[in-house]
């Protein structure tokens, strides 16, 4: 039902494919309230890849967890495609990730015991593909990240920049209009960010995936065409980067 | 959709071996353990039902003495062959009426001896209890009337005393007579107390009264009756016609006896069911158990699989795929238990029926029953624990340590 809600919006391709206007997130009640984010006006448009910086709890993560429609704004309004994604219940907004969002943790994620084709796999059979069109899917992903042979392995048999490799395979295998990674470096070595972050940005240049990424690290955050600054629940500042590579 | 739940469920399962075995052990047991006691019990009850009726259900047993409770009497007169004759002139509806006085011996072939039964009565003692002649023959009018030192055997006896050889006229020494072999009846088996019926010598009436009791006292009267006829009827015909003979005031209780064969059937296999049906629910407590061994797990691995829970949330499973993954991979679980524990069950009972002698009765019915139970265990105790699965914040679920 959403998918056809926002086929309709095809049109207004154009329009900003995400747009905060005045988002504010507040938790706790009365006394105990804590305001995480305190207006917040942004725009992404399709095809950007985005880099989310600042320091810890300014608001980077809620803003991230609104982005991915894991969780809604207190007031204000988060337009996904035209849609109000604070109007819809919690199904529905599960319906958007399915068929728009792709996740990539800091911690992986993945599921253990689970070889790399299984877990590639697991966002396709939610959407309900027939399983031979499932395994040509998740291996193709899998090749794009550079893991093709490797795909009978479980994640205790491979290292932490394959195992964020299989997590970003997973995350495209669907073919998502945004790519959401939350810290994707956060616990590689330098060499294996560096890899991860070549990984992104060829999705993003060549597959045209919007990316939105937090990171802590200005070497990270420069493979980004553009960089936004999160201050105490407020947006420090925001602009295009001069590519570094 | 459920397809690939089922698929998704087996996937967890597999990823855990031992201990989706140790969860459905419970299952197993409780499964295997209704399955066997009501399929053992179903024998006993077949194998009493089928032997009263080898027995005859239509026989009356008459024994004097007031009735007291099984095996005991009080000291009365005994009969004597003439109460057995007038039961056979005046109680038309009864077809086979046989005076029984037995005592147990031993009895010697060459240098062989056995303990057994010695029974003195004639060939209306064979007809009553459907005792067939296997070789040789039955006694002939003259022994019966001259009491003559002839005898027919059981199979028991027949083991014991004779081994390979053909026991047909050889002399056999019960006490101080000797004995002539004429015949050998067909084997009977166990009755339904327990007693070897095939443990027997049985020579004429006179011929025991005469030359082993010394009295002319019989000590039961074993009377069959007529197929079609209701037992009832005969045992209040025999009761009336007795207190006759034995001079018996109205207002006095009788001094004797007469037990329907009928009734002890029906008492032994409703004892029998009764058991049935009592093991059977004690071993359905073990399935409860089982359950509850299932809900516990699955309890655990909701808490253990917090993060897959949020991933797969965050993915965008729905809350319902959620709460049937948990949900089948419990019925799952729980139908495995159960078809192992039916398979289990069935060698089970076919070797235990084996141990214990009795008779192997397959029942479809508890087989399924068991199933379905098995199925609704997973379902009953799964739902609460798929339920906070499905109910987590994917925030929270993907920050769980």
């Amino acid at each position: 039902m959403i998918r056809e809600d926002l086929q309709t919006s095809q049109d207004q391709i154009k329009a900003p494919l995400i747009v905060f206007q005045g988002v504010r997130k507040v938790y706790g009640q009365g006394q105990a309230a804590m305001e995480a984010l305190k207006g917040i006006d942004l725009s992404i448009r399709e095809g950007e890849f985005v880099a989310i910086m600042g320091p810890s709890g300014s608001g980077k993560s809620t803003c991230m967890n609104i982005l991915g429609c894991l969780d809604t704004p207190t007031s204000g309004l988060y337009s996904f495609k035209g849609i109000d994604v604070g109007l819809l219940a919690r199904n529905q907004r599960a319906l958007l990730r399915r068929h728009y969002l792709g996740f990539v943790f800091q911690g992986y994620n993945l599921l253990s015991r689970t070889s790399a084709l299984e877990n590639v796999e697991m966002p396709l059979i939610y959407r309900g593909t027939p399983a031979a069109e499932r395994q040509t899917r998740a291996k193709n992903a899998l090749d794009i990240v550079g893991l093709m042979g490797w795909e009978t392995h479980t994640p205790g048999e491979l290292s932490g920049g394959q195992q964020q490799r299989v997590a970003i395979a997973r995350a495209i295998v669907t073919q998502p209009a945004v790519l959401l990674a939350d810290e994707p470096t956060g616990n590689l070595d330098t060499a294996r960010s560096k890899e991860i972050m070549e990984v992104l940005l060829s999705l993003n240049r060549e597959m045209g995936i919007t990316i939105i990424m937090v990171t802590h690290e200005a070497d990270m955050a420069a493979y980004a065409a553009r960089t936004i600054r999160f201050l105490d629940g407020l947006v420090a500042s925001d602009h295009e980067n001069g590519r570094a590579v | 959709m459920i397809w690939n739940t089922i698929l998704l469920s087996l996937r967890a399962i597999r990823r855990n071996v031992l201990r989706s075995f140790l969860t459905i052990l419970g299952i197993v047991i409780g499964v295997a353990a209704v399955i066997v006691m009501v399929t053992i019990g179903n024998g006993a009850t077949a194998q009493v039902t089928q032997q009263i009726a080898s027995l005859g259900s239509n026989l009356l047993m008459v024994t004097p003495g007031k009735r007291m409770g099984p095996g005991m009497s009080s000291s009365s007169p005994l009969f004597k062959v003439e109460d057995a004759e007038a039961i056979t002139r005046q109680i038309p509806s009864a077809v086979a009426v046989a005076p029984i006085v037995s005592k147990a011996m031993t009895a010697i072939y060459s240098n062989e001896n056995w303990s057994t039964n010695v029974t003195g009565s004639d060939n209306q003692f064979f007809k009553m209890g459907n005792r067939v002649i296997k070789s040789g023959r039955s006694f002939s009018e003259s022994e019966v009337r001259a009491g003559a030192a002839s005898c027919v055997i059981g199979e028991t006896v027949r083991k014991k005393l004779f081994g390979a050889q053909d026991p047909i006229g050889a002399k056999i020494r019960l006490q101080k007579i000797s004995c002539e072999v004429i015949g050998l009846l067909e084997s009977k088996g166990q009755s339904s107390m327990g007693q070897d019926q095939d443990d027997l010598v049985v020579i004429p009436l006179r011929t025991f009264q005469r030359r082993i009791a010394g009295n002319l006292d019989i000590s039961i009267i074993g009377i069959s009756v007529r197929e079609g006829v209701a037992t009832e009827q005969v045992k209040a015909d025999v009761e009336r016609l007795m207190r006759e003979r034995r001079h018996i005031a109205a207002n006095k209780d009788d001094d004797f006896n007469v037990m329907d064969m009928k009734e002890i059937a029906n008492m032994l296999s409703s004892t029998t069911r009764v058991l049935t049906a009592l093991l059977g629910a004690v071993a359905a407590v073990s399935l409860l158990v089982g359950g509850i061994g299932i809900m516990n797990i699955m309890l655990v691995s909701v808490t253990e699989r917090t993060r897959e829970i949020g991933i797969r949330l965050a993915i965008g499973a729905l809350e319902r795929e959620v709460l049937l993954q948990f949900l089948v991979e419990a019925v799952v679980l729980s139908t495995l238990g159960g078809i192992i524990g039916v398979l289990l069950a069935l060698a089970g009972s076919f070797w235990l029926a084996g141990a214990l002698n009795v008779p192997f009765v397959f029942n479809a019915g508890i087989v399924v029953v068991a199933l379905l139970f098995s199925v609704s265990v997973g379902l009953v105790f799964g739902y609460f624990p798929a339920l906070k699965a499905a109910r987590m914040d994917p925030i929270e679920a993907l920050r769980y340590e």
